[in-house]
């Protein structure tokens, strides 16, 4: 028997099994930020969260979910308070074993978009803009993409890449001067994904109950492979679900 | 992007030209405002909706200032209220809008994608790194950010060789503002800025610009900032102009005084909704110009509003 959840709670549960403890990760806000204080009171009590407001060890005050990466919801019992520019400084240095975000656009590589639809200069849809993806994208040893999984989300190739992915293919991050890192997984609604390590293109490693294949087909426009034996997902507890929700009684996320 | 914003050489003299005094600094809100020039670079200190010198921000609309480039890693709605009211042509952000419940900013939207604002994008880091290298009072900074993106390729940034290991990093360019405004917890006249919770990048954008403006919370004696020195960010010679405004980031937050007052960004973007840019020249008429000072502004939001931002505050960091 499972219990009924939102594809936002879906997200964040199975975004939370990802992190394990004694980590380090930087957390966007939104949805990958529950997952994180999810996964705190789960497998990870002494799992730090790093926030690019320039916040280390935010500990979310259930209930007051932050709306952006600096304010000072988002800092309640931080550990530390660096600054921004040095907050992203501890992951260029190498401390972030994790960066964990979610994206507008995001290709078989890994890149993602949230800059323009179109042309730079002249674009269709300009964006928000990157904030700190680029960066997470850039420094941490890991990048975590969390998305619903819609046909306009996935593309062949984004039109502008805001955040760096595996850019080209091996050694591309390489060859552009971004000596580390690179996007390790995308959790969708529909499974978990990885990247083959020659190719690096994404491809599909889990499903969630009840999805099938041709239905990641059907709403991923480019070839996606497959790991050899594709491995099934088990569903959100009652007790994920439970605290998940408790972070975000209004929700504001979840819903 | 322009190369006078990295030229350290042309900056460096800039300030060396200057009185570096530690005389009195104190003045008025408006000849602290006054001193901002059509054309300027101009760099926004807090970030968002968080220590906002919205004070400042006023004054420049007021004096009806044009040609301006905006500065500010995370842009909030006074960038829009800057492209409505026709002061800056140019934005230089790493994202611009207010928070994930208020969506996309169609007012962003509109201007930039008419072409009648310029966004120059860049990531947080790297335009915190722009700040920093000026801060250093170098032309650039090496990184591991950026590099390989379209953002790099966009902004023709460039890579440098490592004269030691022969690798490849990525080259982020210095930016020295024009003029930077920013607003502190607590100054002394002589332009000694203390801050309190979140520091922002306010002491890099402070060592980086030419001219350096303040509003303060509070005022507070030549001894109080002598007793503690360890919370000084921001030395007196740096600062050019400080103005006492209690509430001068309002309805924006100033960590551990008053939360940002999130109802009324309900309102603002409702309007925008609505009606909107006109909804925006009509909030520019309401807040900006009517109202003679920023008391009367202040009085628009009323005592029982910034109250109970107040309260909310302490309640987080109680």
């Amino acid at each position: 028997m499972s219990a009924s959840f939102t594809p936002a709670e879906l997200l964040a549960v199975m975004g939370a099994r990802q992190l394990p403890d004694d980590a380090t990760v930087f957390a966007g806000v939104g949805v990958p930020l529950v997952a994180c204080a999810l996964a705190q009171q789960l497998q990870a009590p002494r799992l730090t969260m790093i926030i690019e407001g320039g916040i280390i060890g935010p500990q979310i005050k259930p209930g007051f979910l932050p709306i952006s990466t600096n304010e000072m919801r988002t800092a309640y019992r931080a550990t530390m308070l660096p600054g921004i520019t040095d907050a992203f400084l501890f992951a260029q240095r190498g401390f972030i074993d994790y960066g964990f975000m979610g994206g507008a656009q995001i290709d078989q590589y890994g890149n993602i978009n949230t800059t323009v639809i179109g042309d730079y200069a002249r674009p269709k849809v300009r964006l928000p803009g990157t904030g700190g993806a680029n960066d997470i994208a850039s420094l941490c040893r890991e990048l975590i993409i969390l998305t619903v999984h819609e046909k306009r989300r996935f593309l062949p190739r984004v039109d502008f890449v805001t955040s760096p992915g595996w850019l080209d293919g091996d050694g591309g991050r390489q060859r552009a001067g971004l000596h580390f890192g690179g996007v390790s997984r995308v959790i969708t609604t529909l499974g978990i994904f990885g990247f083959d390590p020659v190719t690096r293109r994404m491809r599909v490693e889990a499903l969630h109950p009840g999805v099938t294949l041709d239905q990641v087909r059907e709403n991923t426009p480019f070839e996606i492979g497959t790991v050899d034996r594709i491995a099934t997902t088990a569903p959100p507890t009652a007790e994920e679900l439970e605290i998940a929700r408790s972070l975000d009684p209004d929700r504001r996320y979840l819903a | 992007m322009n190369p006078a914003e990295y030229d350290f050489i042309a900056a460096r003299r800039r300030l060396e030209a200057k009185p570096k005094s530690a005389s009195e600094k104190l003045t008025s809100l408006e000849d602290a405002g006054s001193r901002v020039r059509d054309g300027d670079i101009v760099a926004v200190g807090g970030i968002l909706f968080s220590r906002t010198p919205w004070a400042l921000v006023r004054e420049i609309l007021r004096s009806r200032r044009t040609g301006l480039t905006l500065v500010r890693n995370l842009m909030c709605y006074e960038g829009e209220l800057m492209m409505v009211a026709g002061a800056v042509n140019r934005v230089m952000t790493a994202w611009m809008g207010i928070g994930l419940p208020w969506g996309v900013s169609k007012i962003m939207r509109e201007y930039v994608e008419s072409g009648k604002v310029a966004y120059e994008e860049w990531s947080h880091l790297a335009l915190g790194l722009r700040f920093r290298a000026a801060a250093m009072g170098l032309p650039f900074l090496p990184t591991l950010t950026m590099a390989g993106s379209d953002l790099a390729r966009v902004n023709a940034m460039k890579t440098v060789d490592d004269p030691y290991t022969g690798q490849r990093l990525g080259a982020v360019p210095a930016l020295y503002p024009d003029v930077a405004i920013l607003h502190v917890h607590r100054a002394d006249r002589f332009g000694n800025c203390q801050i309190d919770g979140y520091p922002h990048m306010d002491a890099d954008i402070a060592r980086a610009a030419a001219t350096v403006l303040v509003t303060t919370e509070e005022l507070i004696s030549d001894d109080d900032v002598r007793r503690h020195p360890d919370r000084t960010v921001i030395p007196g010679f740096v600062v050019d102009a400080v103005a006492l405004q209690p509430f001068g980031s309002f309805p924006h937050e100033c960590y551990g005084l008053y939360e940002a007052d999130v109802e009324h960004f309900d309102e603002y973007v409702a309007g925008i909704t609505a009606r909107g840019g006109a909804a925006v020249a009509e909030y520019l008429e309401r807040y900006m110009y009517a109202p003679a000072s920023y008391a009367d502004y202040l009085d628009l939001f009323g005592g029982e509003r910034l109250a109970r931002q107040q309260r909310r505050a302490r309640e987080l960091v109680g």
